[in-house]
C-alpha cells in the first residue's frame, strides 16, 4: 500500500476549492492552509503558458522532515503518509526548516499541522477532502502499490512531474502536465 | 517573462513570503552554543596538557561563562519552542537521524559537566563565599580529583556541541544555503574563535594572552579559508545555491556579512592579534570584542539568509 | 456642494452590537491538542446533515449542511444527486460556511436616524422596523399608487419579495442580472432560436467537440456544472477556442486562443460564418430544414472575409479560417457558448445573434454536444388571490427597448430621479441581495436616484455599501438559517431540491418569507400569506409533486424523468422552434420592424486615447461579485483585486508587481481606493483588468473595506443596447495614477 495523489494541471483552473475543502474538513484556522494553488506564467503575449497546480504535502518517501524531527511526532505509516502526532511535538520548527516545500505550518496551538491526506477519511473509504470536491475532478488518488488503480494507470499513460524532485525527497504527489 | 504566484492568497505565518521559523533566539543559542563549547574545549585541552596553572584564564575564570552561555542558550531554544509544555518529549527518545535530538541530548549531559567544573573551583573563584558545608566541601574535593576526567569527557562533547551548532543549519537541504558539509566545522572553528577571544578578554597575564592570541589567528585562518571554502561551493552549485550564495555576496546580507563578519569579525581582530603578537601595544579587548560580535552577527546571518533561501519548482 | 439628503451611513458601532470573541493568534502553552483530537474525532461521528441548495451565487447548486452536536456548521457538502454540482460544489458553495460565521453580518434592524446632526443608524426592534417601512410604504401607495414601489432584487429571497410586490400591486421590479448581465444574450438567442438561454446554459459540453468562448471566462467564473463539463470536455479531447484579449484561465486550457482587439468580436463571427458559407462547411440540411433567412445572411457576410476581419481583429486570417474549419469539423458538436455577462458595448444583443447565428450555422441547436432541449418541472403555485393589475410596472418603465424581457434596472434608477415627463414616479425601493452600488454603473445617477428617494430599505445579511444608503435596514438570516422556495432546476432532466434549515438564525436575523409575510400583513395583503411557517408552502408543494418534505430531507434532490421530448432533435421529424415563424431566424423580420439590423453588423466602438487603458473587469472563482468579500473563508484566498497590466505598459509607466497605484477615467472619477499591480503578460498592452467586487467603503466589513478598487464607480460611460436596455460597460477607460490622489482628502 502507498498512498499518491495524480494532479491534471491540464484541467486545474486553479479554483482554490480544494484550499476550502481543507480548511472545513480539517479545521485549519483561517489564516493558515494545508494545501494551496500555484500560478506560473510563462512567455510572452500573445505567445504565454499558463500553469495552475493544488500542492500539499508531497508525504515524500524520503522525508526530511521525519528524520530531523527529535521527538518523533513527525513520523510516517507503512502506506506512506507522513503526519504529525501534535501531542509529540514541541514546535522547534526544525520540520518546517527542512521541508523543500514549505508545506508544513505551526498550528495557532504551539504545534506543527500539514495535510494528512485526510488520513481520517481515508478510513472510513473517502477520498481526501480536496479530491472528493474538485469542480475540475483534477485530482485522483490511490494506491501506487497496485498496478491497476487509478492512479497508477494515469502515471503508465501520462506525462508527469514532481515537484523539486532534485531535494531527493522522493515526492508522491505527481503532476499531469 | 516568468510569474510564479500563489492563486489562493497562500500567506501562513512565519512561512509566506519566506521562512521565519526561527528567530533572534535561535541564532543566540547558536552563538552561546559555540562559545560554551569553544570555552570548555580550551579548559578540558589546558587541564588534560596539564598547564591549567600557567593559564588559570582558560580552565578557572572563563569557565565560569560556558555554564551560563548553556543556561541562556537553553532558555533562548527553549523560548523559541511554540508547544513548549512538550519541551519534555525531547528526553523520551533517541533520534540519530535528529541532529536537533541528539543535540539536544549532548546539552543534557554538557551542562552540568559545566556546572561541576565551576564547583570544582569553588573556593578558588570565590574565595570570599566560602561555603563551610560539609557535603559541598566533599563535593568540591570530589570534582577536583577528577578534573582531568571530567577534562576528558568534555573535549569530545565539545566539539560534538560546536559542530553540531553548524549541522543543525546544514542538515536541511530544504534550505540551500545551509545544506552545505562545510558548516559543522566552520561552526565550530568560530566557536572556538569566541572562546579563545573570551579567553584573551579575561586573561591576567600577557603569556596566556599572547598563547590564545596565537591560537585564536590560527583559528581566524582557517575560519576564513572555510568561509572562502563554503562560498566557493556554492559558486559551483545548482541554481538555488547560487542563489544562496547571492544573498551573502551581492544582497541583503552583504554589508552584514562582509562589513561585521569578515572584516569587522576576523581580518581586522587578525591584523590586531598580529601586531600584538609583533610585540607592539594594541588594546587587546578590542580585536576580542570585534570577534565576538562577529560570531554574533554570522549567526545572525546564517539563520535569517537560509531561510530565506529555497528550492524554486 | 449640495448636501445629500441620505447620506451613506458607514454603519458604525452605534448601529451594531458586540464584537465577537477570538481565538489569540498564539498559545504560549500549547493547549491540550491532544484532547482536541479526540473531542473532534469523537465529534466527527456525530455530524447531522441537512439538505439546502446554495445561496453564494445563481447557480444554486444542491448540498448537505453538516452540523456537529453543538450545533455549529461545519461543511457544506454538494448532493451527488443534483445536476447543478453532481456532489462537488465550487469554493463559494464549501465557503458557505464563512457566509454563516461572518462576525461582520447585519445582527439587528436598523433604522436611520438623526444624532447630534449626524446621520447615522440606530438598532430598533423588528416590530419597530416593520412598522415603520408598512407606513411608509402605505404612505406612498396611498399618495402615488402601489406601482411607485420599486424593488431592485437577486437571488432567492427576491421571490418572497416579488409575491410581496405582487400582492400589493406593483409590478416595479428589476434585477441587475438582466440588464447589467446576461440580458441581451437571452433577447438576441430568444430573436434566433425562438427560446432564452437560461440557467443553467443547455450546452451539452460535456459532449461536445468543440467549445468556442467568446470572452467568457469559465474556470474563472465557477458556473459549477459548466466548469465540471468543460473538464470532461478536456478529458474527451475536445478543441477549444477562445477568443479573449486576456489569456484567461479557459485560454490556457485552450486549443486555439485568439487574443482578439476588444470590442471587435463581431467582425471575428461574421469572418467565420463567411469562412463557413463560402467554403461551404456549413450544415446545408440543418440550415435548409430549419433556418429561415439564409440566403441572405449568405449575402450580408459574403463581404466579411477573414482579410476583412484581420484588419479589425488583428488576428490573423489564416487563424481565422482554421478555428473555423475546426468548428465545421466537430459540427455539429459544437457549442458556441452564448456567455454569461455579456452587456459590453451597447451591440451586444446582435453579438448574441451573431453567436446564435454560427450556432445555426453549424447545426448545434438540439445536437448532442451542442445544445440541449432543456426541461423543468414546474412548482405549484400556493394558493393566494389573484394579484391585482398594477397600471403600470418594469414593462412600461422599460418601453423604450422593445424586447427588454424583464425590468431594467437601470430604467427603474432613472425613473427614481423626479422629472415632470416621468409618467412612472418610483419614490421608495426595496433593495434585497444586492449590492446595487457595485452592480449598478453610472455611480452619479444611482446615487441622485437613491438621494431623490422617499424611502429605501435593504435587506441583506451583510452591510453592504448599498446598506449605508437606506433608511430601514432588515437584517437577513442566511441560507443555512432558512427555509426557501423549491428549486426546480432547467436541465437535461428535471429535478427539484429544498433548502432547509440547519441551525436557527443567527443574531436577530430573519428569513425574508417571514419579512415579506409581516409587511404583507402590515399592508392589508395578509391573505396572500396564507401560512405560519414557509415550511407548510414547501410540505404542500413536495405533496402536490408526489414527495413530502421528510423524503426531502432525507435526500435533497429529487430527479424526475423527462416528458417534453428527447434531449436532441429527432432527425425524422420536423421541430418547430418557438420563433415567430416556427424556424430559426438567421434574418430577423421582429428587428427589421422595430427598426433595427436585422443581422449583425459590426460597428466600431470607442478606443482609448493615449495614456488611456481600456478597463475590462472579470471574476475570479472563489468570489460571487461583491457579495463574498468579506467572507472569512474566501476572503482568506483572496483579499483584494489587482490590476493586470501588460509589461510593456508597466515600462512606460514604471510600475512594478504589487505596487499601489489608483486610478482614473475617462469623465475624471478617480477610484476611492488604491490597487496593487500585478505585472503580467497575460493582459493586452492596449487594456488592464482587474476582478470585480471589491474595494468596498463599508468599514464594519472589517476583512473588505478599503481593498482594492470597486470597477463600478469607474464605469460612467455606458453604452446601452437599444433592442434590450442593457448596459454595456467595457467602453471606459482608466489612466494609472502613481501618486495617491486622496493624500489630503478623507474617504
Amino acid at each position: 500500500m502507498r498512498y499518491a495523489m495524480v494532479i491534471d494541471t491540464l484541467k486545474c483552473v486553479g479554483c482554490s476549492d480544494c484550499v476550502v475543502a481543507c480548511q472545513t474538513e480539517n479545521d485549519v484556522p483561517i489564516g493558515y492552509c494545508r494545501d494551496w494553488i500555484t500560478e506560473t506564467v510563462n512567455g510572452a503575449y500573445p505567445s504565454i503558458e499558463l500553469e495552475l497546480k493544488s500542492e500539499r504535502c508531497n508525504h515524500c518517501e524520503n522525508a526530511p522532515c521525519v528524520r530531523c524531527c527529535p521527538t518523533g511526532a513527525s513520523h510516517q505509516l507503512n502506506n506512506g503518509i507522513v503526519l504529525v502526532t501534535g501531542d509529540e511535538c514541541i514546535g522547534c520548527g526544525a520540520c518546517i526548516e527542512s521541508c523543500p516545500y514549505d508545506a508544513r505550518y505551526q498550528h495557532p496551538d504551539g504545534y506543527v499541522d500539514k495535510c494528512t491526506f485526510c488520513h481520517h477519511r481515508l478510513e472510513k473509504g473517502q477520498l481526501p477532502a480536496c479530491v472528493s470536491v474538485c469542480p475540475t475532478k483534477c485530482m485522483y488518488f490511490g494506491d501506487l502499490d497496485n498496478p491497476n488503480s487509478e492512479v497508477s494507470e494515469l502515471l503508465k499513460k501520462r506525462k508527469y512531474k514532481t515537484l523539486a524532485p532534485e531535494a531527493g525527497t522522493k515526492p508522491h504527489v505527481y503532476y499531469l502536465i | 517573462m516568468q510569474e510564479e504566484l500563489f492563486t489562493s492568497g497562500r500567506n501562513i505565518p512565519n512561512i509566506d513570503p519566506s521562512l521565519q521559523i526561527w528567530h533572534w533566539p535561535i541564532s543566540v543559542y547558536l552563538f552561546l552554543g559555540g562559545l560554551a563549547a569553544g570555552l570548555l574545549f580550551f579548559a578540558g585541552l589546558i587541564t588534560v596538557l596539564g598547564k591549567d596553572k600557567q593559564y588559570p584564564t582558560s580552565v578557572k575564570f572563563a569557565s565560569i561563562v560556558s555554564p551560563i552561555a548553556l543556561t541562556l542558550g537553553l532558555l533562548a531554544l527553549f523560548y523559541d519552542l511554540t508547544h513548549k509544555l512538550y519541551f519534555w518529549r525531547l528526553y523520551t527518545t533517541i533520534r540519530i537521524e535528529s541532529p536537533m535530538s541528539w543535540g539536544a541530548w549532548v546539552l543534557l549531559i554538557i551542562t552540568p559537566i559545566s556546572f561541576l567544573w565551576v564547583l570544582s573551583y569553588y573556593s578558588e573563584l570565590f574565595p570570599k563565599w566560602k561555603l563551610n558545608y560539609k557535603w559541598f566541601i566533599n563535593l568540591e574535593e570530589f570534582l577536583q580529583k577528577n578534573r582531568k576526567n571530567m577534562a576528558l569527557v568534555l573535549i569530545p562533547l565539545s566539539v560534538v556541541l560546536g559542530i553540531y551548532t553548524g549541522i543543525l543549519l546544514s542538515a536541511f537541504n530544504a534550505r540551500p544555503l545551509w545544506n552545505n558539509a562545510i558548516l559543522g566545522p566552520l561552526f565550530l572553528t568560530s566557536g572556538l574563535s569566541t572562546g579563545a577571544a573570551t579567553i584573551i578578554l579575561l586573561a591576567k597575564s600577557a603569556k596566556e594572552r599572547h598563547l590564545f592570541s596565537k591560537i585564536d589567528l590560527v583559528l581566524i585562518i582557517i575560519e576564513l579559508g572555510l568561509i572562502v571554502h563554503m562560498l566557493m561551493g556554492m559558486y559551483a552549485g545548482s541554481e538555488v545555491q547560487l542563489e544562496a550564495m547571492q544573498l551573502l555576496v551581492g544582497g541583503e546580507f552583504t554589508l552584514m556579512f562582509f562589513g561585521f563578519v569578515i572584516i569587522l569579525g576576523l581580518i581586522v581582530p587578525a591584523i590586531m592579534e598580529t601586531i600584538e603578537i609583533m610585540g607592539f601595544k594594541v588594546p587587546v579587548a578590542v580585536p576580542a570584542i570585534l570577534i565576538l560580535i562577529g560570531g554574533l552577527v554570522f549567526r545572525f546571518v546564517m539563520v535569517e539568509a537560509g531561510q530565506i533561501t529555497r528550492y524554486l519548482y | 456642494m449640495t448636501t445629500s439628503r441620505r447620506k451613506f451611513i458607514k454603519i458604525s458601532a452605534l448601529g451594531l452590537g458586540g464584537v465577537a470573541a477570538t481565538t489569540s493568534a498564539l498559545n504560549m502553552f500549547g493547549s491540550n491538542s491532544y484532547i482536541d483530537e479526540l473531542v473532534k474525532e469523537n465529534v466527527a461521528k456525530k455530524f447531522k446533515r441537512t439538505p439546502t441548495y446554495c445561496e453564494v451565487c445563481f447557480w444554486k447548486c444542491a448540498a448537505w449542511t453538516y452540523t456537529d452536536e453543538k450545533g455549529a456548521v461545519k461543511k457544506i457538502i454538494g448532493n451527488d444527486n443534483d445536476p447543478h454540482c453532481f456532489g462537488r460544489l465550487c469554493p463559494r458553495g464549501t465557503g458557505g460556511v464563512g457566509m454563516y460565521n461572518d462576525e461582520d453580518r447585519l445582527k439587528t434592524p436598523l433604522i436611520r436616524t438623526t444624532v447630534n446632526g449626524e446621520e447615522t443608524f440606530r438598532e430598533a426592534s423588528w416590530e419597530e422596523a416593520l412598522d415603520l417601512i408598512a407606513s411608509k410604504f402605505n404612505g406612498i401607495k396611498e399618495k402615488y399608487g402601489a406601482e411607485s414601489l420599486g424593488l431592485i432584487k437577486h437571488g432567492a429571497p427576491g421571490a418572497h419579495l416579488e409575491h410581496l410586490y405582487k400582492a400589493i400591486g406593483s409590478d416595479t421590479i428589476a434585477e441587475p442580472a438582466y440588464a447589467q448581465c446576461r440580458g441581451p444574450r437571452e433577447t438576441g438567442f430568444a430573436l434566433t432560436f425562438g427560446s432564452w438561454v437560461g440557467s443553467p446554459e443547455p450546452t451539452d459540453i460535456r459532449d461536445t467537440k468543440c467549445l468556442v468562448l467568446i470572452g467568457s471566462h469559465i474556470g474563472e467564473n465557477m458556473h459549477n456544472s459548466q466548469v465540471q463539463e468543460m473538464s470532461d470536455a478536456i478529458d474527451n479531447g475536445a478543441t477549444i477556442i477562445t477568443v479573449d484579449p486576456r489569456f484567461s484561465t479557459a485560454a490556457s486550457k485552450s486549443t486555439h486562443w485568439l487574443a482578439i482587439k476588444p470590442a471587435t468580436d463581431i467582425a471575428l463571427m461574421l469572418a467565420w460564418m463567411h469562412v463557413l458559407i463560402e467554403e461551404n462547411l456549413y450544415d446545408k440540411e440543418y440550415v435548409k430544414k430549419y433556418a429561415l433567412g439564409f440566403k441572405e445572411l449568405k449575402e450580408h457576410v459574403s463581404q466579411y472575409t477573414p482579410e476583412w476581419a484581420y484588419g479589425i481583429t488583428t488576428i490573423e486570417p489564416e487563424e481565422i479560417r482554421k478555428t473555423a474549419r475546426a468548428m465545421a469539423h466537430a459540427a455539429p458538436s459544437v457549442i458556441v457558448h452564448p456567455g454569461r455577462h455579456v452587456t459590453w458595448y451597447g451591440d451586444d444583443t446582435q453579438r448574441a445573434r451573431a453567436m446564435a447565428s454560427l450556432n445555426a450555422l453549424l447545426g448545434s441547436w438540439g445536437r448532442r454536444g451542442g445544445f440541449y432541449f432543456k426541461e423543468s418541472i414546474k412548482v405549484p403555485k400556493y394558493p393566494h388571490p389573484a394579484y391585482p393589475h398594477p397600471k403600470w410596472g418594469w414593462h412600461e418603465i422599460g418601453a423604450q427597448y422593445p424586447l427588454a424581457q424583464m425590468g431594467i434596472t437601470t430604467e427603474v434608477v432613472k425613473a427614481s430621479i423626479p422629472n415632470p415627463e416621468n409618467k412612472y414616479p418610483v419614490k421608495a425601493w426595496l433593495v434585497a441581495g444586492t449590492n446595487i452600488t457595485k452592480s449598478i454603473p453610472n455611480q452619479k445617477l444611482l446615487k441622485e436616484a437613491i438621494d431623490a428617494l422617499e424611502f429605501m430599505v435593504v435587506i441583506d445579511t451583510m452591510p453592504m455599501d448599498v446598506t449605508g444608503y437606506a433608511d430601514v435596514v432588515l437584517p437577513e438570516c442566511t441560507y443555512l438559517e432558512r427555509y426557501d422556495g423549491i428549486r426546480s432546476a432547467t436541465n437535461r432532466e428535471p429535478s427539484i431540491a429544498v433548502r432547509v434549515p440547519a441551525v436557527p438564525p443567527k443574531y436577530d436575523s430573519k428569513p425574508t418569507w417571514w419579512i415579506a409575510k409581516q409587511l404583507g400583513e402590515r399592508m392589508g395583503v395578509g391573505e396572500f400569506f396564507n401560512y405560519d411557517d414557509f415550511e407548510e408552502v414547501i410540505e404542500w408543494q413536495l405533496q402536490k409533486m408526489g414527495t413530502s418534505l421528510d423524503e426531502m430531507k432525507k435526500i435533497g434532490v429529487k430527479n424526475y424523468p423527462r416528458t417534453s421530448g428527447p434531449l436532441f432533435l429527432n432527425e425524422d421529424e420536423t421541430y418547430n422552434f418557438p420563433t415567430q415563424s416556427g424556424k430559426i431566424e438567421l434574418y430577423s423580420q421582429e428587428l427589421k420592424d422595430l427598426g433595427f439590423d436585422p443581422m449583425p453588423k459590426y460597428t466600431k466602438h470607442p478606443e482609448p486615447e493615449q495614456g488611456f487603458y481600456r478597463l475590462n473587469y472579470g471574476r475570479a472563482p472563489m468570489h460571487t461579485f461583491s457579495r463574498t468579500a468579506n467572507n472569512p473563508n474566501l476572503n482568506d484566498l483572496k483579499s483584494e483585486n489587482n490590476l493586470w497590466v501588460n509589461p510593456k505598459v508597466a515600462r512606460i509607466i514604471g510600475l512594478k508587481t504589487g505596487q499601489e497605484v489608483w486610478l482614473k477615467n475617462q469623465d475624471d472619477i478617480i477610484s476611492s481606493f488604491g490597487i496593487k499591480v500585478r505585472v503580467t503578460e497575460r493582459i493586452r498592452w492596449d487594456s488592464v483588468y482587474m476582478v470585480h467586487g471589491f474595494g468596498h467603503k463599508e468599514k464594519q466589513l472589517s476583512r473588505a473595506y478599503g481593498k482594492g478598487i470597486n470597477d463600478t464607480e469607474l464605469i460612467s460611460k455606458i453604452a446601452v443596447d437599444p433592442i434590450m436596455g442593457g448596459t454595456g460597460m467595457r467602453g471606459n477607460f482608466v489612466t494609472i495614477l502613481t501618486e495617491n490622489p486622496h493624500k489630503n482628502t478623507e474617504i
